[in-house]
C-alpha cells in the first residue's frame, strides 16, 4: 500500500459548499492527477471545520497550515506552490484580526485554542463518506464493546453516571431517558434521532452530520440495544439535502460492512436505521408532534403524559434524542463517564456546540466545555465584535431563549445558569448583537416566527403570541403605550404557564429577557417615540428617517 | 389560510400534469411495502414530480393510499416545504435566519419584492421567479444570504439585487 | 461484522492511510527535502520518495515529510533536514535517493546522526 506524503483536506460543508469547495475540489483533484501525484497527494473532502466565516478552507498535513477564502481560482497556485514546491501560499493564511498577523497552524488561531472537541471529534478531519477513516478513529469500537462485552442496563449505567443531558435544549439527563424506556416492556421498542433543527440561527445538528454521520448512526445502534429496540429513525429535515446524502451514503456503508442489520457482533441484536423528512415546522422539533408527523399526519403535539418512553411512535415505547446528544456517546461507552465528566461544570458535564454568528468577527461552529464564558466565547473565540462596535447583547436559545446583556458576560454557561438569567441553553444557537440592533425589534423578530409556526393546536399559543406580535409592532411603529408594556408581561406569562408544548412555553422569553435588561429601550419606544436604534420606523416614512439621521 | 380557488390552477391542467407524471407517482406508491404512515414521504415524492402539489394530486394520492382529501390537505398545508401554487421558472430563495434577519435581509426581501412586483410566496406574472422567505439554510457566516435556483449568494449588498435579477433574466448565469 | 478483532483489523488498515493527518500536531520528527528549482533538478524527487517508502517500510509512526522551497545550500543539492523535537536541526547534503534511506536508518530508527552527510559549516560540523 502507498502512503500519501501530503493530505490537502478541503471544508465540504453547507457553508464551504456553498462558496463553491466541490469545484475547488475538482480543480485540486484535476491538477494532481494530470501532473502524476496522485500517489503522492490525496486530496479529501470533509465535513465542517466551524470556521465557516473565511471558508472555504483548505487544512494540510502533516504541515498543518491552514488556508482560509480559498476560491477554485486559487487552485493552481496552491498546486505549484505548496505541493509541488512546498512553500506556503502566504496570502491565503489566516491573519488574526486583533494583532493583524498571519497564522499558519490550526493550533494556533485563536479561534481553535479555546475549544474542546468531544461531539465534533472527527468534523473536518475524516472523509465522512468512508466508512474506513472512521473506524480508523475508533469507530464502532463502543458499539463493538457494548455487544460483545455489556448488558443493555450496564451501558444505561455509563450514561446515566456521565450525567449527559440532552443537547437539543431541555437538558432532560439521557440515561434516565433510556432507561425509562428500558423499564416498558414491549416486544417492540424505538429509537428516534432528532435532526429537526428548526431554530433559525443554528447549524450545529446539520454540521455533525455532515461531517461525521457515522458516530450518530453508531450511537443510535448503541442505544437501541440497550433499551430493546431494533430499529431507528432519524427525522431530518428536507432543506437539508448535503446531510441527507451523507447519512444515505453512511447507512449503506454500515449496511454493507455489517454495522446495521442483522445480529450485529454475532449476538443476537440486530437494528436498522431510516431517514424520515421533515417539512418545514419548527414545532416538529418537540418530540410528541415529530413522532406525529414520522406517523404521516400534522406535527402537532400530543399533552404529556404519557410520555413517549410508554407510548410512542405506533403507540409503542420510544426514545428521542437529539443528534449532538448522541454524537457525544461513542466516546462515553470508549474512554467512561469520568472523563467526560472532568469537563464541566457541576450540574452540566461536557461540552456544548453552538453556532456562533451575528456581529462577530468569526462566524461559525464551535464546541466548548460546559462553563465557559460568554465573554471568552465572543471576544477571544469569536475575535471580538465586527467593525469595531459596541456588544449590545447576545441572544441564544433561538425563539425559545432571550437576551443576555453585556453585564453578564461572565456568568460560566450552562443549563442552568442560562435559564436564571431568563434565557436558555436551546440547541445551540447564538447571535451576537451590536448597538445598531434593536431589541424591540429582534423580539417582533421571533414573535413573527413563533407566529407563524405556532401548530395552533392549543389557545395560549395560537392567539397568545398573534397578540404579543401585534403589540411589538404597534410599539416599533410607534403608536405604543406604557400599558402596553405591562400587557406584554402579563399575556407573555400566561402564554409560558399555559401552552401545551415547549414552543408556547418558551415563546415569550425573547420579550420578558429583552423587557427586563433593556426596559429603558421600550421605554423610550413608548413615551418619546425614539428607536435609540434607528431600526424601527416608529411610523415614519424613509424620506422622514433619512433627515433625521442626517441631522 | 389558503383561498380554495387558488388551489386550482389558471393554467392548463393536461399539459401541467401529464399522465406520465401520475404514473411515475402510482408506481411509486406501489412499490411502498405498506401505506400506513406514509403520506409525508409520497407528498415528498409528488412534488419533486409535478414541482407542486395541485389539488388534483393531492387528491389522486388520497385514493391511493385510502385516507381522506382533508387529511392530505390537512398535511400539506401545515408543513411550509410543500407548496399548493406553481413555481416560477428560478425560486428566489431569502433566508430569513436570526443571523440573516440582524445583517439585515429583511431590506433585501424588501427590494427583491420591488423589484419583482410580488409579495414573499408569489410569483411574478411571467413565470420567472418565485420569491419565497426561508428559514435559515446554516451558511450564517455568509449573512445575508439569498439562494437563486442552486446557486447561493453570499454577504448580498441591496446594490447588487438588480445585477444577480439581470442575470437570470437574460438566461446568462 | 462478526467481532470485535474483526474490526480492529479493519480499524489497523484503515489508521495507515490517515495517520498522517495525527502528525505534525505534536513532538513527531519532522524531515524537511528542499524542493526548489535546483533541489527538483538535482533529484530531490527521488530522495523524497526513498524516504517516503523507508519510513512506510519501516512502519515508523512518528516522522513525517514534509517538502519545503529552497534552503539555501544550493551547492549541495539535494537537501534533507531533520528535525528532532528540542534539538539542533541537522542538515543533510548531496542526499541521493540510496542516501536517504540512509537516513531512515540510521538517523530516525537508532537515533545516530549520519556524519558523513552533514554539511560543512551546518550547526553540527562547525
Amino acid at each position: 500500500m502507498k502512503r500519501h506524503r501530503l493530505h490537502m483536506l478541503v471544508c465540504g460543508g453547507t457553508g464551504c459548499h456553498s462558496q463553491d469547495s466541490e469545484k475547488l475540489i475538482k480543480a485540486l483533484d484535476i491538477l494532481v492527477k494530470k501532473n502524476g501525484y496522485e500517489d503522492e497527494v490525496k486530496i479529501v473532502n470533509t465535513g465542517c471545520f466551524g470556521f465557516c466565516e473565511k471558508g472555504p478552507i483548505i487544512k494540510v498535513h502533516p504541515d498543518n497550515i491552514f488556508y482560509v477564502d480559498v476560491k477554485p481560482s486559487h487552485a493552481k497556485k496552491i498546486f505549484e506552490e505548496h505541493i509541488v514546491k512546498g512553500r506556503k501560499v502566504e496570502e491565503l493564511l489566516y491573519e488574526e484580526p486583533n494583532f493583524h498577523q498571519k497564522v499558519e497552524h490550526q493550533r494556533d488561531m485563536s479561534f481553535y485554542k479555546k475549544q474542546h472537541r468531544i461531539a465534533l471529534r472527527n468534523c473536518g478531519l475524516i472523509d465522512p463518506e468512508n466508512i474506513e477513516e472512521y473506524i480508523a478513529l475508533d469507530g464502532y469500537l463502543a458499539l463493538g464493546k457494548v455487544l460483545s462485552k455489556m448488558t443493555p442496563m450496564e451501558v444505561i449505567e455509563i450514561v446515566k453516571k456521565s450525567e449527559l443531558r440532552g443537547r437539543g435544549g431541555g437538558g432532560f439527563p439521557t440515561g434516565y431517558k433510556w432507561e425509562l424506556t428500558y423499564k416498558n416492556n414491549n416486544d417492540v421498542k424505538y429509537i428516534i434521532c432528532n435532526a429537526d433543527e428548526g431554530d433559525p440561527g443554528a447549524f450545529m445538528d446539520r454540521s455533525i452530520l455532515e461531517g461525521d454521520p457515522h458516530s450518530v448512526l453508531e450511537a443510535m445502534s448503541i442505544a437501541g440495544y440497550a433499551i430493546g429496540a431494533q430499529k431507528g429513525f432519524i427525522y431530518i429535515r428536507a432543506e437539508y439535502p448535503l446531510a441527507i446524502h451523507r447519512l444515505n451514503v453512511a447507512i449503506n456503508q454500515a449496511r454493507e460492512y455489517g454495522l446495521l442489520g442483522s445480529n450485529l457482533f454475532d449476538s443476537n441484536f440486530s437494528f436498522d436505521i431510516e431517514l424520515k423528512y421533515g417539512a418545514g415546522a419548527f414545532v416538529c422539533g418537540e418530540e410528541t408532534a415529530l413522532i406525529n408527523s414520522i406517523e404521516g399526519g400534522r406535527g402537532e403535539p400530543n399533552a404529556k403524559p404519557p410520555f413517549p418512553a410508554e407510548s410512542g411512535l405506533w403507540n409503542r415505547p420510544t426514545c428521542v434524542n437529539n443528534v449532538e446528544t448522541f454524537a457525544n456517546i461513542p466516546s462515553i461507552i470508549l474512554r467512561g463517564a469520568d472523563w467526560f465528566k472532568e469537563v464541566g461544570t457541576e450540574k452540566s458535564k461536557g461540552t456544548k456546540v453552538f453556532a456562533l454568528a451575528g456581529k462577530v468577527n468569526n462566524v461559525g461552529l464551535v464546541e466548548v466545555p460546559m462553563g465557559t464564558k460568554l465573554r471568552d466565547i465572543v471576544y477571544e473565540i469569536g475575535g471580538g465584535i465586527k467593525d469595531g462596535h459596541k456588544l449590545k447583547a447576545i441572544q441564544t436559545g433561538g425563539p425559545s431563549g432571550g437576551c443576555i446583556p453585556e453585564f453578564l458576560l461572565d456568568i460560566p454557561i450552562d443549563y442552568d445558569s442560562l435559564t436564571s438569567i431568563g434565557s436558555m441553553m436551546g440547541s445551540g444557537g447564538m447571535i451576537v448583537l451590536d448597538e445598531n440592533d434593536c431589541m424591540v425589534n429582534i423580539s417582533k423578530f421571533y414573535l413573527e416566527f413563533t407566529e407563524e409556526e405556532s401548530c395552533g393546536k392549543c389557545t395560549p399559543c395560537r392567539i397568545g403570541n398573534k397578540r404579543l406580535h401585534e403589540i411589538l409592532i404597534k410599539i416599533s411603529d410607534g403608536n405604543g403605550t406604557e400599558e402596553d408594556l405591562e400587557r406584554l408581561v402579563t399575556l407573555g406569562q400566561m402564554v409560558k404557564e399555559n401552552s401545551l408544548c415547549g414552543l408556547g412555553q418558551s415563546s415569550p422569553n425573547p420579550i420578558l429577557s429583552t423587557l427586563k435588561y433593556f426596559h429603558d429601550e421600550y421605554v423610550q419606544h413608548v413615551k418619546e417615540k425614539i428607536c435609540p436604534a434607528g431600526v424601527c420606523k416608529m411610523g415614519k416614512s424613509e424620506k422622514e428617517l433619512k433627515v433625521r439621521i442626517e441631522n | 389560510m389558503l383561498d380554495p380557488l387558488k388551489l386550482q390552477p389558471q393554467n392548463d391542467l393536461e399539459k401541467e400534469l401529464p399522465k406520465e407524471k401520475y404514473d411515475e407517482l402510482e408506481e411509486y406508491i406501489n412499490q411502498l411495502p405498506e401505506t400506513e404512515g406514509t403520506l409525508i414521504q409520497v407528498l415528498h415524492k409528488a412534488q419533486e414530480i409535478f414541482g407542486y402539489l395541485p389539488r388534483d394530486v393531492q387528491l389522486f394520492i388520497a385514493r391511493k393510499l385510502g385516507v381522506s382529501g382533508a387529511k392530505v390537505y390537512g398535511v400539506v398545508s401545515f408543513y411550509n416545504y410543500f407548496d399548493d401554487r406553481p413555481r416560477g421558472e428560478y425560486l428566489i430563495n431569502v433566508c430569513t435566519g436570526t443571523a440573516c434577519f440582524v445583517k439585515g435581509s429583511s431590506n433585501i426581501m424588501e427590494i427583491l419584492s420591488d423589484e419583482l412586483g410580488v409579495k414573499s410566496g408569489e410569483t411574478t406574472a411571467d413565470g420567472k421567479f418565485t420569491l419565497n422567505g426561508v428559514r435559515c439554510i446554516g451558511a450564517c457566516g455568509l449573512a445575508p444570504v439569498i439562494v437563486v435556483g442552486d446557486k447561493v449568494y453570499g454577504r448580498v449588498k441591496p446594490e447588487e439585487i438588480t445585477g444577480i435579477l439581470g442575470k437570470y433574466r437574460r438566461e446568462e448565469h | 461484522m462478526k467481532s470485535l478483532e474483526e474490526l480492529k483489523e479493519i480499524r489497523e488498515k484503515a489508521q495507515k492511510k490517515i495517520d498522517l493527518r495525527k502528525l505534525g500536531d505534536k513532538d513527531d520528527i519532522k524531515i524537511m527535502v528542499g524542493m526548489g528549482t535546483c533541489g527538483i533538478a538535482a533529484g530531490a524527487r527521488g530522495t523524497m520518495e526513498s524516504l517516503l517508502e523507508e519510513i512506510n517500510k519501516n512502519s515508523i509512526e512518528n516522522a513525517y515529510v514534509v517538502q519545503v522551497g529552497c534552503m539555501g545550500q544550493c551547492h549541495c543539492e539535494p537537501l534533507v533536514q531533520v528535525n528532532y523535537p528540542n534539538k539542533e536541526p541537522v542538515l543533510y547534503g548531496n542526499v541521493t535517493s540510496e542516501k536517504a534511506s540512509e537516513i531512515i536508518k540510521q538517523h530516525i530508527l537508532e537515533g545516530k546522526v549520519v556524519e558523513a552527510l552533514v554539511i560543512e559549516g551546518s550547526v553540527h560540523k562547525n
